[in-house]
Order: C-alpha cells, then structure tokens, then sequence
C-alpha cells in the first residue's frame, strides 16, 4: 500500500517563511473566545513542496475515468464528457460572475438559465423545470417533497406511503423515507417489469405516489406504463420518473408524454458532464402543470427580453440549494444539448441502445443473461455458467481491472442473482466494444480452464484484492498516529 | 442446502421455530449462501410490535442490503445481541444464530407459512 501523507511527515520539512504582515494584527486571543482556541499543535505532516506534489500526482495517476478507458457502468452512464463543454462552462462571462451580482449585470448567464428550464421541458414532456438540485438524489428529494405539497395543499393528509417496485435504485426508498413516506414494495414480473396485478393491489388512497425508473435498471422499457400511469392516477396518486435512465429513450420518448407528473434527470449522466469524482452532479426537476406551483423558488422568467429571478411563488416547497444550483455543470450540459441539436440527441440515444443491443449478443453465448430480449441501453447478465467451476460475478469483474476495464456495477439490480449491469453508452466504437468482448470471452475461457486467475484477481493492479469483509466488518476510517 | 424439519419458512428465507405462544426467528441457510459474507445486522427494539410480513431489521453483506420480515405478527421479547459484534454468525451457523424472539401476536399466521418440504421445492424452483 502507498504511504498516507501523514506517513510522509518529516519534522521541519516544510519550512516555508510569509512576509511580514504589513497591517497591525491583533492577540488572537483578543479576537476569538478562549474557550474556541485549542492548546495544542495541529496534526498536520509536514511535507516538503516537491514531495507533497509528488505524493498527489503519484495518486492522481491512479485516477480511471472515461478519458482512460472503457467505463460500462451499468446505471450510471458513463459516457464520454466533450471537452467544448468545458471551454463554455470556463468562458469569463459565465465562470467569473458571482451568484450575488444583480440581475441585470448576468443576463447571459439568465437567459441560458432559462433556456435550459425550457429545454429540459421540451426533452421530458413537462411544463416547467428547476434546475436547483444538486444531484439525482437531491432531485428525487425535490420531487417528493413537491408530491407531498401538492396533496398536502389539496388537505388530502391520508397518503403517506410511496411506492417503489423491486428493482428500484436504492435512493428511491431511501429518499421517500427521507419525506417521511412509508415504502410500499412493487414486485416485478417474470418479464423483469413492474407487475400490474401487484401495483393494483397495492394501490390506494393512502398512497401518494409511485416512483418509477423507465427504462428500468435490467435496461426493459415499462411497456405497460399506460396502464401503470392509470393505476396510479385513478387512485389519486402521482407518478415519478427517476431519471437515471432516461438515456435509453432520450429524444425518441417523453417521460410526460407516459403519463408521468414529476421527473428528475441527471445531467452527469444522460448530457455529458462529469460523473463521479470528477461532477459535481446536477439533478433537475421537471413537473406538470399542476405542480408548478410548488417548484422551488426561485425560478427564472422572461418578461419581454429581460430575464429575472421569480421568488413570488408563495405555495413553492422553498429553496433546495444555495443559490441557484451547480450552474457550471448547467452551462456544460446545456452546451452539449445545443452542440447535439434535436436530431443528434435523438441519435446518441440510438446508437446507445444498439451498442447494448450489439454487446448482449456477442456475449450471450458465452455469458447467461436472465432476461435476453430486447433491451435499452443497458443489460444484465449474471455468472451462472461460470459458478460451476466456483467462480462468482465478483471475481469477473476483478478480473476485467487486470485487463484494464472499469468493472461494470455487480449485484444490483437485487432481483437478478449475482448480477452485472453492463452499459456501453453511445460514445464507444465498434473496434472497442470487440475489445471488451474479446476480453469477457477470455475471461469465461479462463473461468473454467485457469480459475485461480480469477480468483486471485487483480494480479495487474496497485492493489490486490482488497478483504472487502474485514473492511466492512472491521472498517479502519481513521489514521492514528503509531 | 440445509434446510431443518422442524421450522416453517418463508418465501423471504427467513424461519421460525414456533415453542408454545413464542417464536424465534432467523435466516436461512439459503439466504446466507446467497447473501454472501455478511458484515453488518441491525436488530428490532424489544417491546417494538410488528405485523406479519413488516420489516424488523436490515442485514447488509458484502454485496447487498436486505430487510428482515418477520414471519408472524408480534411483540419482540428479546434480540440476540450477539449478532451486533459478530455478523459472521449468520452464515456460519445460520439455524442456531437466530436473530429476535417474538410472542405471537395470532398464531394463524403460521398457517401461511412453508413446511421444510414446501421451502425446498421452492428454493428449487429459484436455481431453475
């Protein structure tokens, strides 16, 4: 293992000098309370300059994102971020502003704002958007806060459960139990989609909603979500659209159009910003007409050519972010979508769903896939025909880190035993999906001829494989000084 | 897979082994097998009174975070604290590392419940 940078400290290493202060500084202790200042020494290391950067370059070539290889991240579309979308998002007018300025100093800045509401309404086939919320979670948060003041305003105060079918993303419970919702669990089919006989069952009127992903994480469009929207609305629910997959249909079908009310998207996945360590996220929020008026405030109008913060919104939920939400990451994903057009988004998600598609068979043979038909822009296949020779989903993906892979998302979703969600997104080629597939071949060969390679996976990487039940067991999260 | 005579089942590989008007509840060996190596239980409050099929607890493992219903309906009377500190016991041992006791809040709810015989065949028809 690499040493911590607290393992590096040399005493007296670090001995830098600041100029002289040129202003009169008062006794610190004339300034801040004695009970607020400590006695005793920081443990701070002290690193000399030249090590400290080597230390964190040393780390940061550790890094594996997009920009280093092939990134199948099942359910979290990892495609690949354009590098102009960084040059809009760095121009002086919208990266040297301040959220402080008035409003008639950043109209710019506004008026993309604005278009950006506009624009994610138009894609999702809602009526308005807030572009608050941090990230997916954070804009699931602000979507069922939204559902419980609406039926709140209309004093139907008997719906206090939310339901979620099996296959959900864990935030989806853990955010309804967030609200103060009870989760009521929705089973799935044999087909791997929601089933309607359950959810009628289910459905009444102490319910206040249910949160749907579509296409659901096996990567299966909800056929049925004519029928399941009707459920839901005929017993006075309102229907959430989590956006984690929206890059499955993006352009070719509208979340408002199936009947949904409340829809958030993640512009770190489905437009092209930075995921992961490298965001932050962005997670807005679109509703229908009949939830506009709870949307958090403020949002931007346009009056004639002028744009301007709206804050008279006296039933909105209230402020869900300081200031006005990651407006860099705003400005990135609205470039992507304008340097795309209609017509390109609409293909990127083509070219998604075929990549999918295309990867599905090429590895059917060799892979068992639970539910092999048709899918969006994601599929699961699980370690079925290689669990005879005792090897299991998780030494697959150890063993794509020595190949230099980014392991896809293993055991999730929890309906599929020992699952693998494999996304390729649309930016990879033909040439590169052959590679991955060549390397999943090998490593089913090897499966049953040379086990232990798996086994012992990564053999190819800094680090080994990790005891992950001692460190969940008997996690170490702090460094102690020996 | 050991599946005991003696305990009634779920279709959420939980058991019950039923001594007069209490019930002591666990996982199954199935349900460890495939949960794998299991790091972490949170357990019921005694006194907390629960429906049948209500979740009482969480059990996370290395690959998953499941909840645990409870096989009938009932009032906790004791928890096996054990298992805070020693999760492992789970898949070691998972018919003697029970999790709660309950009394049973209406005995019929056992009636719905699997034989040992009935739980096999369902567990079979799960690896089909």
């Amino acid at each position: 293992m690499p040493k911590l940078i607290f393992e590096k400290h040399v005493t007296n290493s670090n001995p830098f000098s600041l100029p002289a202060c040129d202003i009169p500084l008062p006794e610190i202790s004339e300034t801040i309370p004695a009970h607020f200042l400590r006695n005793e020494t920081t443990a701070l290391p002290e690193v000399s300059e030249v090590e400290t950067v080597r230390h964190f370059t040393e780390l940061s070539t550790r890094a594996y994102g997009v920009d280093s290889g092939f990134y199948p991240l099942g359910s979290c579309t990892m495609k690949y971020n354009p590098k102009i979308n960084e040059w809009a998002a760095r121009l002086p007018g919208f990266a040297g502003i301040h959220p402080c300025q008035s409003q008639d100093t950043v109209q710019g800045a506004l008026q993309l704002y604005y278009e950006m509401q506009e624009m994610l309404a138009e894609i999702n086939g809602m009526d308005a958007f807030s572009l608050q919320p941090a990230a997916g979670a954070h804009g699931e948060m602000t979507g069922i806060m939204m559902i419980k003041a609406y039926h709140q305003h209309r004093k139907d105060y008997k719906r206090t459960k939310i339901m979620v079918p099996d296959s959900a993303h864990g935030t989806n419970p853990a955010t309804a139990n967030v609200i103060g919702y009870e989760i009521i669990e929705i089973k799935s089919n044999e087909r791997g989609l929601v089933d309607l006989e359950d959810l009628r069952a289910k459905m009444n009127d102490e319910v206040a909603g249910l949160m749907l992903t579509n296409p659901n994480t096996l990567g299966l469009f909800e056929e049925e979500i004519q029928d399941i929207a009707a459920i839901v609305h005929d017993g006075g629910g309102l229907l959430y659209y989590d956006g984690a997959n929206l890059n499955g249909i993006l352009g070719v079908a509208r979340p408002g159009d199936m009947g949904f009310d409340v829809v958030h998207v993640n512009l770190h996945k489905t437009f092209g910003t930075p995921h992961g360590g490298g965001g932050p996220g962005s997670g807005p929020v679109g509703v229908k007409s009949k939830l506009i008026d709870f949307l958090p405030k403020p949002v931007v109008v346009k009056n004639e050519d002028v744009y301007s913060f709206n804050n008279d919104l006296p039933l909105s939920i209230g402020k869900v972010k300081n200031f006005y939400g990651n407006f860099g990451v705003i400005v990135k994903a609205y470039t992507y979508i304008k340097s795309l057009g209609a017509e390109g988004i609409k293909e990127a998600c083509q070219h998604a769903v075929l990549n999918a598609n295309y990867l599905r068979h090429q590895l059917r043979d060799d892979f068992n896939i639970p539910i092999d038909r048709l899918c969006k822009h994601e599929f699961v296949i699980n370690s079925k025909k290689q669990s005879a020779y005792g090897v299991t989903t998780l030494d697959i993906a150890k063993r794509l880190i020595d190949y230099g892979y980014h392991p896809p998302t293993i055991y999730f979703p929890l309906i599929i035993s020992e699952a693998m969600m494999i996304e390729p997104t649309e930016t990879e080629s033909k040439e590169r999906l052959h590679e991955f597939v060549d390397v999943m071949k090998t490593i089913a060969r090897e499966s049953a001829q040379e086990t232990d390679k798996l086994l012992n996976a990564p053999q190819n990487a800094v680090i080994k494989r990790v005891d992950e039940v001692t460190a969940a067991r008997k996690p170490i999260v702090k460094w102690e000084a020996p | 897979m050991n599946i005991p005579g003696n305990l009634l089942y779920t279709d959420e590989h939980e058991w019950i082994s039923v001594d007069g008007d209490t019930g002591r509840i666990g996982i199954t060996d199935y349900a460890q097998h495939h949960l794998g190596d299991i790091v972490f239980v949170e357990l019921p409050e005694v006194g907390d009174s629960f429906a049948m099929r209500d979740a009482v607890g969480v059990i996370e493992s290395v690959k998953a975070v499941v909840s645990l219903y409870t096989p009938a309906s009932g009032t906790i009377l004791e928890v096996n604290e054990e298992l805070e500190d020693s999760p492992e016991l789970l898949n070691e041992a998972p018919y003697d590392s029970w999790i709660a006791v309950i009394e049973l809040g209406d005995k019929n709810d056992l009636q719905k419940l699997m034989t040992a015989e009935a739980y096999a065949a369902f567990c079979q028809t799960l690896e089909d």
